[in-house]
C-alpha cells in the first residue's frame, strides 16, 4: 500500500480543471485509490466523489494507493499535482 | 409548401434544410423489471453511444469553437466515467428493481441537488448542469429519442428554436447557419442582435416555428420581409434564388459607402454612428463604416460581473473602444441598471414599477460611490481618443446639475493628482423621459448635446409598458405627439448650438429616417449593421423635401398611419 499526504496549495483548491485531470489520471490505473480529507474517504476515480468533498485552499489531503500498480500509480499522482500547481 | 410569418430581425436571403434546435420529450414511467442484468447492459450500451457522441462533439468543437469551448465536452466524459456515480445507478436497479431511467434519475437528481446546495461555490453549482446535460443524453439514448448536437452541424442549416440563448448560439459553427427562425423574442432579443452580428438573415417571433417545421426540410427564409416558405416548390427556389442575388448586388453598392461620407442629395452631411455593447463591437462598427460610436451601452461591465468593476476594469473597456475609433467619437453611457436589469450583487427592492423607479441616474446620484469610479475610468480614457460622456434618465435640471457636478469634481481630483486628463470631453444626456424633452430649452443650457432613446421616450410618452403584448399597438414611433417632442428636442438643442443624436431602433429605422432628416436630427446611431443601408437611402433624400414632409407630419397628421403615408409619398 502506498500512502502520501498533500497540502493543496492550489487557489481554488481540487475543483475545475485541475479536479478533471486528477480523476483522469487515478483512472489509468488498476489499483484501487482513495482520498481522504475531513476523516471522509472518497474514490479518486470518481469526478462526483472528489468534488463533493469540497477540497479548498490549505487543507490537508491524504491519498492512499492499493493495488498491482501502486508504485506507478502514486507517481503519476504525484507528478499531476506537481505539474497542475495542486499541492505542495 | 407552406408559409410562416414573423418579425423580420436580420436581412438577407437564404436556401437551406431545416435544423431543429428543439429539447425533446424525455419522460418516463418508472416500471418493475425482471432481469437487472439486461437492465444494466442496456443502461451501458446508452452510456457507451453517448460517450461517443461526446467524444464526435469535442473533437468538433476544439476544431471549430477553440479549446475553451470543447472543456465542457471534457467534463461531460469525465462524468459518463465516474464509477461511483454509476455504481450507485447499478445498485438501485439490481436492488429495488427498477428500469434504468428511473435509477438514472434518482441518482443523478441527488448529485444535481447535492451540488446546487453548495451555494458559496459557483463553480460546484455549474457542475449540476453538468451532470444535467449528460443524464438528457443518456436519457435520449435510453428513450431513442434524438438530442440536438448544434455542434455537429457539418452542412448548411437554418436553425429553428423556440428561442436561442447565448450558450446555443456558442456552439454553433458560424461557416454553416445560414439563417434563424424562432417562436418567440422581438427586433432586440438575443437571437435577432446575434443574427444581425453574423449577418444572416433572421425571422422571430414567428409563434409557431418549432411546431410547423420538422427537421431536415428545405427551408427558404426572407430575412427581408420577415418570411418563410417550408417544403418550397421549384419555382419558389427559383424565383428567391433571383431575389438574393438582387439582395446581394445591393450589399455590394451599400459596401461601397464603407468610407463614404454621409451625404443627402443636396449634399448636406450627417453623422451615421453605432450602437456598442462591448469594446469588442468596435470592430464591428468599422467594417461597417461607422462614423461614430453614437451609444456605448456601459451595463455589460456591470452585467457580466459576479461583483462591481473596479475602476481599472472599467478603464481598460473604455480605453479598448475609444482607441479602437481611432479618433472618431464615442458616446459613453454611465450606468443604466434597475428597471428590467437588475444585479445580483446589487440588490434592489422590488418595485411595483420599475420603469418608473430607482434606476440609470437616480441609482448614480445616490450611491455616488459607484458613480464616481464609473466616471474616475471614462476620465482616464479620455486621452486615447474623443470620448463624450451621457447621463441616462435625466429628467430635471437640478439632476443635470448634480450629475454633471460629480463629473467636475472626479474631473479636478485627477488634474491635482497629475493624471492626464483629455480637455475637450463633451457631457450630454439622454433624452427619454417626456419632462427633459419639454424642458429642452432649459437643459440645452447645460448639456453639451442630447441624445434621444426612442424605446423609452416612446414608452414614457405612451404611458405603455413596452414588453407588454397588449398594448404594444401604442409602440407607435411615427405618432405626431412622438414627433413633436423630437422636433422640441432638436430646435432647442439648435437654438444654443448643441447637437442633438438618436441611439433608439428609430435612428436606423428606414420609414423614420426621412422625416428625422427633415426634423434636422444631427446624428444617427443604430445597429452597427444598418449603418450602409441607411447611407444609401441618405443620397437619395432632398434636404428642403423632407423638411417639408416633417413639417406637415408634426403640424398637420393626427395619426401614425397619415404620417407614414406623407413619407411614402414624399419618398416614392
Amino acid at each position: 500500500m502506498e500512502k502520501k499526504d498533500f497540502h493543496v496549495v492550489a487557489e481554488t483548491g481540487i475543483h475545475a480543471r485541475p479536479a478533471t485531470l486528477l480523476v483522469q489520471t487515478a483512472s489509468r490505473f488498476s489499483s484501487d485509490i482513495t482520498l481522504t480529507f475531513n476523516d471522509k474517504s472518497v474514490n479518486l476515480k470518481s469526478i462526483m466523489g472528489v468534488m463533493s468533498l469540497g477540497v479548498g485552499q490549505n487543507s490537508d489531503v491524504t491519498i492512499t494507493v492499493e493495488g498491482d500498480d501502486e508504485a506507478e500509480a502514486m507517481a503519476a499522482i504525484v507528478e499531476t499535482m506537481d505539474k497542475e500547481g495542486l499541492a505542495g | 409548401m407552406k408559409k410562416l410569418k414573423g418579425i423580420a430581425a436580420s436581412d438577407g436571403i437564404a436556401t437551406a434544410k431545416a435544423y431543429m434546435l428543439v429539447q425533446p420529450d424525455l419522460s418516463f414511467e418508472t416500471t418493475s423489471i425482471e432481469d437487472p442484468e439486461a437492465e444494466i447492459a442496456r443502461l451501458d450500451a446508452a452510456v457507451a453511444a453517448s460517450k461517443l457522441e461526446l467524444e464526435g462533439i469535442k473533437k468538433k468543437a476544439s476544431e471549430n469553437l477553440g479549446e475553451e469551448e470543447a472543456q465542457v465536452f471534457e467534463a461531460h466524459l469525465t462524468i459518463l466515467s465516474d464509477p461511483e456515480l454509476f455504481g450507485q445507478i447499478n445498485a438501485k436497479i439490481t436492488g429495488e428493481k427498477v428500469n434504468a431511467e428511473a435509477a438514472l434519475k434518482d441518482v443523478t437528481d441527488m448529485f444535481i441537488g447535492m451540488f446546487e446546495a453548495m451555494e458559496d461555490n459557483p463553480y460546484m453549482q455549474e457542475r449540476a448542469s453538468d451532470i444535467r446535460d449528460v443524464t438528457k443524453r443518456v436519457m435520449a439514448h435510453l428513450l431513442g429519442v434524438k438530442i440536438p448536437n448544434p455542434a455537429l452541424i457539418d452542412q448548411e442549416v437554418v436553425i429553428i428554436a423556440h428561442d436561442l440563448t447565448p450558450s446555443d448560439t456558442a456552439q454553433l459553427d458560424r461557416r454553416f447557419v445560414k439563417g434563424f427562425i424562432t417562436d418567440i423574442g422581438g427586433r432586440t432579443s438575443h437571437s435577432a442582435i446575434m443574427s444581425r452580428t453574423l449577418e444572416i438573415p433572421a425571422i422571430v417571433g414567428s409563434g409557431s416555428a418549432t411546431a410547423d417545421i420538422e427537421d431536415g426540410q428545405t427551408i427558404i427564409i426572407d430575412g427581408i420581409n420577415g418570411e418563410a416558405i417550408i417544403e418550397p416548390t421549384e419555382e419558389q427556389i427559383t424565383e428567391y434564388q433571383a431575389k438574393a442575388a438582387e439582395f446581394a448586388a445591393l450589399k455590394a453598392e451599400w459596401d461601397l459607402l464603407k468610407e463614404a461620407q454621409t451625404l443627402t442629395l443636396d449634399g448636406k452631411e450627417f453623422i451615421l454612428g453605432a450602437n456598442i455593447g462591448t469594446p469588442k463591437d468596435v470592430v464591428g462598427a468599422n467594417d461597417n463604416g461607422a462614423e461614430a460610436v453614437g451609444l456605448f451601452r456601459s451595463e455589460f461591465l456591470y452585467m457580466d460581473a459576479s461583483e462591481l468593476p473596479t475602476e481599472e476594469e472599467q478603464f481598460a473597456a473604455y480605453k479598448e473602444a475609444i482607441e479602437g475609433m481611432e479618433g472618431k467619437q464615442v458616446v459613453v453611457r454611465t450606468m443604466d441598471i434597475g428597471g428590467d436589469k437588475d444585479l445580483p450583487y446589487l440588490p434592489l427592492p422590488a418595485e411595483e414599477n420599475p420603469f418608473l423607479g430607482f434606476r440609470a441616474v437616480r441609482i448614480s446620484l445616490e450611491r455616488q460611490d459607484i458613480f464616481r469610479t464609473q466616471l474616475r475610468a471614462l476620465l482616464r480614457a479620455s486621452v486615447y481618443g474623443r470620448l463624450a460622456v451621457m447621463f441616462p434618465m435625466i429628467a430635471t435640471v437640478q439632476e443635470f446639475k448634480d450629475a454633471k457636478a460629480v463629473f467636475e469634481e472626479e474631473k479636478a481630483k485627477l488634474v491635482a493628482e497629475g493624471i492626464a486628463v483629455s480637455d475637450d470631453i463633451e457631457v450630454g444626456m439622454m433624452m427619454e423621459v417626456p419632462a427633459a424633452a419639454m424642458i429642452a430649452d432649459k437643459l440645452a443650457k447645460y448639456a453639451d448635446f442630447f441624445s434621444i432613446g426612442t424605446n423609452d421616450l416612446i414608452q414614457y410618452t405612451m404611458a405603455a409598458d413596452r414588453g407588454n403584448e397588449r398594448v404594444s399597438y401604442l409602440y407607435q414611433p411615427y405618432n405626431p405627439s412622438i414627433l413633436r417632442l423630437v422636433k422640441n428636442i432638436i430646435d432647442a438643442s439648435h437654438a444654443e448650438g448643441k447637437w442633438t443624436g438618436m441611439c433608439g431602433e428609430m435612428a436606423g429605422d428606414q420609414l423614420a429616417v426621412p422625416l428625422l432628416v427633415g426634423l434636422g436630427l444631427d446624428e444617427f446611431s443604430m445597429s452597427a449593421t444598418s449603418i450602409l443601408k441607411t447611407r444609401s437611402l441618405m443620397k437619395r433624400l432632398d434636404t428642403k423635401k423632407m423638411e417639408e414632409l416633417a413639417q406637415k407630419a408634426v403640424n398637420d397628421c393626427e395619426t401614425a398611419e397619415e404620417v407614414l403615408a406623407l413619407v411614402e409619398e414624399y419618398t416614392k
